[in-house]
């Protein structure tokens, strides 16, 4: 049936090619050529259609966000004070602040960072620069994905009994940040992997055939364009690194200590850990100060992750082709 | 005989490119000889740019490439260059598309001239200058070689390509279709550019415009398929003094 339907623009076309003729037909064949058919009709419609969809799907994605931002701040507000961010907890957790747990995630950080940054972008450029499609290269590939797939849980144990114990950096921040880095470690090399590869292969042949090596060409050419790529995974990374709670409870972090950490040998108070305990295992604490203590640590995420954005931005405006 | 060994630049042997098992060239065996322009014409998937890529040994940087036989350089087989690097620093090579890198324009023509040592900045400035006026672009560019090589036009990138590829002083230029991306009148001036440099070194510019082959090549091959149809005096080939009937048709434009 379809067939049979005639095109409006093919039956205006073929009096014109006709060349003399159907003046009579001239203003309804006038018309012909500026009217959409059926078919264009049906295709605006789905193209609205699922621009619709694709709309309400990233709506909703913001959704919950936005709720649980909301619900952290009215109930998490009140609990705010300078004391609240400058004071270890005082009384049982019932008073004081949250400083060590504070001073003791950036530690954490920072530490894991300076672990997992440099050993999984040189482990991206291996695999994107240099390694060949070869079974060393398959086995490596199947580890980061299988690093990934570990529960925090088990990367917590097997910290515990790697670095607390077998290497006897006791229950401190090194053996902390390293259990962190080796958990996060897959995002770093997947994202800057990923970065890697984004630079165009023709900029590699150009460089290698004016006698560039490989690492020539790749602190020429490559790294100088993927630097705010690399950046996004190191954003991924903090984010996750602050939130874990399971990896550092066996390896670094303690519930309470009024010190504040002098090296990486100590241990140490962490958000995460800190907020899992005054919310389930405490006491009498003040209903607002768990809510406080979860927005200081999505606030911490946001403005570590808002430097390294506005830092990537920068980057990126300097990007070169 | 050590007379004969330095005429002669290039020499291939019964050389066979696959990718996977698709045949990209089989039994090429010619020559190219040391100072002369040498024409590859033929059709697309000739084998025409496989075998560009096999001489400076590219194929190892590229994935599934398979290279069998022999290309001598300068008398020695290219696979027993132990330095890849000094092999490919004495190759110039242009592609089709052209490719800025992304750093500015100086840096671009002093790139391959820094990777050799020259250091102090009045010879590199030397060697941005010469090259970018040999390549018909100084004119242009001379008063912001410090924006980006990458922002250029498509026909000026190219000749910025060209003139990267002449920084490196090489001794064998290879140019892959060069003029797709740049305009009539910039084709010609580079043609004449062409013409000069044979002087010093060779050229082998593979080429689908058979006209530029006769106006340049002193000898030009035909690649057809992947196989090497013949091997040439351009004048008496573009005469129709050809061996094998194909290539009088090519070049009649009867097919390709």
């Amino acid at each position: 049936m379809k067939n049979q339907t005639v095109d409006p623009r093919r039956a205006a076309a073929a009096p014109r090619s006709g060349g003399e003729g159907a003046a009579a037909g001239a203003s309804s064949n006038e018309a012909a050529r500026f009217t959409a058919t059926s078919l264009d009709q049906r295709n605006a419609r789905t193209e609205r259609g699922f621009h619709t969809l694709f709309l309400a799907m990233s709506i909703v994605l913001i959704l919950p966000v936005l709720a649980i931002l909301s619900l952290l701040i009215t109930k998490g507000a009140p609990a705010f004070s300078w004391e609240f961010f400058t004071e270890p907890p005082r009384a049982q957790f019932t008073e004081g602040g949250i400083f060590p747990a504070l001073v003791g995630t950036l530690w954490l950080v920072i530490v894991a960072l300076l672990a997992s940054v440099p050993l999984g972008v040189a482990a991206a450029i291996y695999l994107s620069e240099y390694a060949k499609d070869n079974a060393l290269t398959r086995l490596i590939n199947l580890a980061i994905i299988n690093l990934a797939g570990v529960p925090s849980i088990v990367h917590a144990l097997f910290g515990l009994g790697a670095f607390v114990l077998f290497f006897d950096f006791g229950t401190s921040i090194l053996a902390a940040s390293l259990t962190l880095a080796i958990m996060t470690l897959p995002v770093v090399i997947v994202s800057t992997r990923e970065t890697l590869q984004a630079v165009p292969q023709s900029f590699r042949m150009a460089c290698w055939s004016l006698g560039a090596t490989r690492w020539q060409t790749i602190r020429k050419v490559v790294l100088p364009n993927s630097i705010s790529g690399i950046l996004t995974g190191v954003i991924l990374e903090v984010s996750r690194t602050v939130g874990e709670t399971a990896p550092v409870m066996f390896t670094g972090a303690v519930l309470f200590t009024p010190f504040l950490p002098q090296g990486v040998l100590d241990e140490t108070m962490a958000m995460s850990l800190h907020l899992y305990m005054i919310a389930t295992v405490i006491p009498d604490v003040p209903p607002e100060v768990p809510y406080g203590v979860a927005l200081s640590l999505i606030l911490m995420v946001l403005i570590l992750n808002s430097a390294s954005i506005g830092f990537r931005v920068y980057l990126r405006g300097k990007k070169k082709w | 005989m050590v007379s004969t060994a330095s005429r002669i630049k290039l020499s291939v042997k019964d050389l066979s490119i696959r990718y996977g098992s698709t045949v990209a060239l089989e039994g090429a065996s010619f020559d190219v000889r040391d100072n002369e322009i040498f024409g590859i014409i033929g059709p697309a998937n000739s084998g025409k740019t496989s075998f560009i890529r096999a001489i400076n040994r590219m194929d190892e940087m590229t994935p599934g490439m398979e290279v069998r036989g022999d290309i001598e350089f300068n008398g020695k087989s290219v696979t027993d260059w132990r330095n890849l690097y000094a092999l490919r620093s004495r190759i110039g090579v242009v592609f089709p598309l052209p490719v800025g890198l992304p750093m500015s324009i100086y840096e671009n023509v002093a790139f391959a001239a820094k990777l050799r040592g020259v250091k102090g900045k009045a010879d590199l400035d030397e060697v941005v200058e010469r090259c970018l006026t040999r390549a018909a672009l100084w004119d242009e560019v001379k008063d912001r070689l410090d924006s980006l090589g990458s922002l250029l036009s498509g026909g000026q990138q190219q000749r910025l390509t060209i003139a990267r590829a002449l920084s490196q002083e090489p001794e064998l230029l290879l140019l892959d279709e060069f003029s797709i991306a740049v305009d009539p009148v910039t084709t010609m001036r580079i043609e004449e550019v062409l013409k000069e440099l044979k002087q010093e070194m060779t050229i082998v510019l593979v080429t689908n415009l058979t006209q530029q082959a006769q106006r340049l090549a002193d000898r030009t091959a035909f690649f057809l398929e992947g196989k090497v149809v013949e091997v040439g005096d351009t004048r008496a080939l573009f005469k129709g003094q050809t061996k094998d009937p194909r290539t009088t048709h090519y070049i009649e434009g009867r097919f390709g």
